[in-house]
């Protein structure tokens, strides 16, 4: 059974519709972000599950019992649930021991229990030795370890992030994002993840739903939203890609200037003849000096630009008798010069046909 | 209001379904309480106003409040002494704002308190100091002149209408002097070194850059100091009565004398109430216009101007200000304190503290109202804080339907001149049902009603600072509402109001225009004590009085500096 599932959200402001007939059903433990660009109505989406907010439509239900609905809701305070805020939210007035052990005295533990499972929990966060500290004596990353520690020492049923990582700086982000998958992992709690940077939510989650303009386009695992996008704004998204039209035939899909054989995609069930658009990876993509001999494919192509990155480069290049530009990245070995010649084949993964 | 009634109990049911919300009661609460306090007695003054002899409805109220040339002679004198008092004001304070703020005048810091110090002092007190400083004949400014120059008679009259004006000017000033400070402390040295570089000269700068960006504030200023002026009580009781001047206050006040006609009274109001409501508005107006966004706080560094020799004369200046607002009227204040006779000047025979025997031990009426004061004021402060603290809280975090609605009853009665609002309180609440004249009680909600809009304005500037995220964070942990109140907002807020209630602890034990018509003879409080003596004439106890409310006020303002901050009675 689902543990949590959420059917035909609706939420409107006025006449403007914010979240647009949402479905989502997360497993027992499973990690479960919301991505997509701000304004898509995934913290709305987020603020519903935490029952901050009542759903204009549709329904909550956590362990199969009704928890919000368009006639009222749970409070938040009894839904069982923790959340780890944007702005972390640790209160100022409390020290590190009381922020933590919070959730705990409000469910009436026994002081000495309230008192073990805290410093139990700091250890596990490394912050053991802060635990009479103020906030404004932390760090910004010890103030995060703090909400973490805050949220899961009460076991919550669901466990709730409201794009915990946005206010830390670049290395300590890595850092975070491996410690909330560590403690998830180790707690095995259901876990709702809200962000808009789709490498943070590729290398978090076990499922990532993509949201756009209050909709859902796709939930899949990340390595099905890079490889397989169902949706143009999915695919266009998460990371980067070369979006062709062509047309479908029979054995392949024929694009200006070239064409993608049959077995480096599926059809999608369209039929021969049709026009689609095609989803091609830059990593999809591979530049070799002379025509390879296993891949009577290949299609020779002129280097019209090149960018070094350092882990590999970027080409972009355009079949010889088309201006049809495509994005190509090339290990750093793989070095042509800027308008010369190579040969261009392709891989099946990294190549979708949008439906 | 019939709509925003009807739909709290759905608001109530609905959330009954899962949990029935005690807190929202308690807000309902609110909403009867702002009703109470603001709504009624204004409603109940426009209905008296409007209600004749026979209890119908008719304007003859109105016929009779301004049937008289001299009534209404009293409302235009009321329109020139504000805008004299307010020019006055003007000539006070924008040359010491712009010094202290901007250039490298010395003793800076010292004119600086010395506003501070103004701010404070009410202005009766400053009224009856000037009183014994510029009297015609007995006024030591005029014994002085006499005694230097010879002659019948000195040339200071302060029972005239210059007089009048300058004297209420000399303690409205502070307001214009910390908005036009503030507006300029927030202006960066750069906008007026671009002028420099591109060929102004000093003069130049002030005039066409620094002036115009300050204008908004100088002008929202201004008004405030007009409606205050127009609004005094105390000053004119004691100096345009013997100086046979009539204004609009006094006029009210003449209602409450035998025969009482509380109607009357409550149109003729009216004016005073109207220019009030449309001069606020215009002010609000010209304080939000975005072209000034340059008044923003930020870019670079700010470096006092080198005004070169004229800093001197500057500094003469303020030198003089702060010796006739502060300085002068304290010292003869205590001088008359501590004197068998205040006109035989300083001498050790003629020093006594038998005034303060007399005030402190021997005279209950002037004992109990200083205990009077002291109780009304903290209880009104105390429940300006609480009521001030929910209004925000409610408004903010859009707890109940209308936000505002609420905000606005609980902003409304910074609207209503004192004197005005005591006469709304009597209409509605000095008789039946609730037969509350002469109590202590009608005069603490007349003072909570003033004072509410500084408390709520602070709580709601205070609620709006706290991310709300801290109490959600509470909520999703498992704690109720009450719970983020109690252990996190009202600690984190404790501060912000602490200071707000020393703040209207402050202005309420001087409050006199409000408690003028509301106080009975067992509940006296000493600014009406004040006034009620002056009319006999014993300046020695009356200054001894002075001195003590001014030795409480200033332990007060202090303890509000040692734990808010040195800014927080002036902080905008």
């Amino acid at each position: 059974m689902s543990k949590l599932v959420l059917e035909g959200l609706v939420k409107r402001y006025g006449g403007t519709a914010v979240v647009k007939d949402l479905d989502l059903a997360l497993h027992e433990g499973e990690f479960v972000s919301l991505l997509g660009p701000s304004g898509c109505g995934k913290t709305t989406t987020l603020r519903m599950i935490a029952g901050f907010m009542d759903p204009t439509e549709g329904s909550i239900r956590m362990n199969g019992e009704l928890l919000s609905s368009a006639s009222g809701s749970t409070p938040p305070e009894k839904r069982g649930m923790s959340m780890i805020f944007q702005s972390y939210a640790i209160w100022p007035n409390m020290t590190v021991g009381e922020n933590v052990g919070f959730g705990l005295a409000v469910r009436r533990q026994p002081k000495a229990e309230v008192r073990k499972r805290v410093a139990e929990i700091l250890e596990i966060v490394q912050l053991g030795h802060l635990i009479d500290r103020y906030p404004a004596e932390l760090s910004g990353g010890q103030q995060q370890r703090v909400a973490l520690a805050r949220a899961i020492v009460v076991r919550p049923q669901v466990l709730l992030l409201d794009e915990p990582l946005s206010n830390l700086d670049a290395n300590l982000r890595e850092d975070m994002r491996n410690e909330i998958r560590r403690l998830h992992d180790e707690f095995g709690m259901t876990t709702v993840y809200v962000t808009h940077d789709q490498s943070e939510a590729m290398a978090i989650s076990d499922r990532i739903a993509v949201i756009n303009e209050g909709r859902l386009e796709q939930i899949d695992s990340p390595w099905a939203l890079y490889n397989r996008p169902r949706t143009r704004f999915v695919a266009e998204f998460i990371g980067r890609t070369n979006l062709v039209e062509g047309v479908l035939q029979d054995s392949h899909i024929q694009c200006e200037g070239f064409s993608i054989t049959a077995d480096a995609f599926e059809a999608n069930g369209k039929r021969a003849g049709s026009p689609v658009a095609v989803s091609i990876r830059p990593q999809a993509l591979q530049l070799h000096a002379e025509q390879p001999l296993h891949d009577r494919s290949a299609t020779p192509v002129v280097i019209r630009r090149r960018t070094y990155l350092g882990e590999h480069w970027d080409y972009v290049v355009s079949p010889l008798s088309s201006s049809t530009e495509l994005r190509a990245s090339a290990p750093p070995a793989a070095a042509f010069e800027q308008g010369g010649r190579a040969w261009m084949s392709m891989n099946r993964d990294g190549i979708a046909v949008l439906p | 209001m019939p709509a925003l009634l009807t739909r709290m109990p759905a608001l109530l049911v609905s959330k009954r379904r899962f949990h029935l919300d005690l807190t929202a009661v308690g807000f309902l609460l609110l909403i009867a309480v702002l009703v109470f306090l603001v709504a009624n007695p204004i409603i109940r003054m426009v209905v008296e106003s409007l209600t004749g002899a026979d209890g119908s409805i008719s304007l003859e109220r109105y016929a009779q409040a301004f049937g008289r040339s001299r009534y209404v002679q009293a409302l235009w004198t009321t329109l020139y002494l504000g805008m004299t008092a307010t020019a006055f004001s003007l000539i006070l304070a924008l040359p010491m704002a712009w010094g202290v703020s901007r250039t490298n005048m010395p003793f800076r810091g010292f004119f600086n308190l010395s506003v501070l110090a103004a701010f404070i002092m009410p202005p009766f007190l400053g009224a009856i100091a000037w009183i014994l400083l510029a009297g015609p004949n007995a006024g030591w400014l005029n014994r002085v002149w006499m005694d230097v120059f010879g002659g019948e008679s000195g040339p200071f009259n302060l029972f005239s209408f210059w007089g009048l004006a300058m004297v209420i000017a000399l303690y409205a000033f502070p307001l214009v002097y910390i908005f036009t400070k503030s507006a300029l402390d927030l202006i960066s040295t750069e906008l007026e070194d671009a002028a420099f570089i591109h060929g102004a000269g000093r003069l130049d700068t002030l005039r066409r850059v620094t002036l115009p960006l300050v204008l908004p504030a100088i002008c929202g200023a201004a008004i405030l100091v007009f409606l205050e002026s127009i609004a005094l009580y105390g000053t004119p009781v004691l100096i345009a009565i013997p100086a046979r001047i009539n204004v609009a206050t006094t006029q009210i006040a003449t209602f409450f004398e035998f025969p009482l006609r509380v109607e009357v009274a409550a149109a003729y109001a009216m004016p005073m109430l109207a220019t009030t409501v449309v001069l606020l508005v215009v002010q609000r107006l010209l304080l939000s216009r975005k072209g000034y966004v340059s008044v923003s706080g930020k870019g670079g560094e700010r470096r006092p101007l080198d005004i070169g020799p004229w800093k001197w004369l500057l500094a003469a200046y303020c030198g003089l200000i702060a010796a006739i607002t502060v300085v002068v009227p304290l010292v003869t204040l205590l001088q008359t304190a501590f004197s068998r006779a205040w006109g035989r000047g300083l001498s050790l025979d003629n020093l006594t503290l038998d005034n303060f025997k007399a005030i402190l031990f021997e005279q209950a009426t002037v004992r109990d109202a200083i205990i009077n004061t002291m109780v009304y004021a903290g209880s009104a402060a105390m429940a300006c804080v609480v009521i001030g603290v929910a209004v925000a809280y409610v408004t903010q975090r859009r707890l109940l339907p209308f936000p505002g609605v609420i905000q606005f009853l609980a902003l409304a009665p910074f609207a209503v001149p004192g004197i005005v609002l005591a006469v709304a309180f009597y209409a509605a609440y000095a008789g039946p049902p609730f037969s509350l004249y002469g109590s202590g009680l009608l005069i603490i909600i007349a003072f909570v009603t003033r004072f509410l809009p500084i408390s709520a304005t602070a709580a709601t500037a205070a609620v709006r600072s706290l991310n709300p995220e801290l109490e959600e964070a509470v909520r999703i942990i498992g704690g109720s509402r009450y719970t983020a109140l109690s252990r996190v907002v009202v600690p984190l807020l404790s501060k912000t109001l602490f200071g707000s209630f020393i703040l209207v602890f402050i202005i309420a034990t001087r409050e006199l225009s409000t408690a003028v018509f509301l106080t009975g003879p067992n509940s006296r409080v000493m600014s009406v004590l004040i006034l009620d003596l002056s009319e006999q004439g014993s300046y020695e106890e009356l200054a001894a009085i002075g001195v003590v409310m001014l030795v409480v006020t200033t332990a007060v303002v202090a303890l509000g500096m040692k734990f808010v901050g040195r800014d927080f009675m002036t902080r905008r």
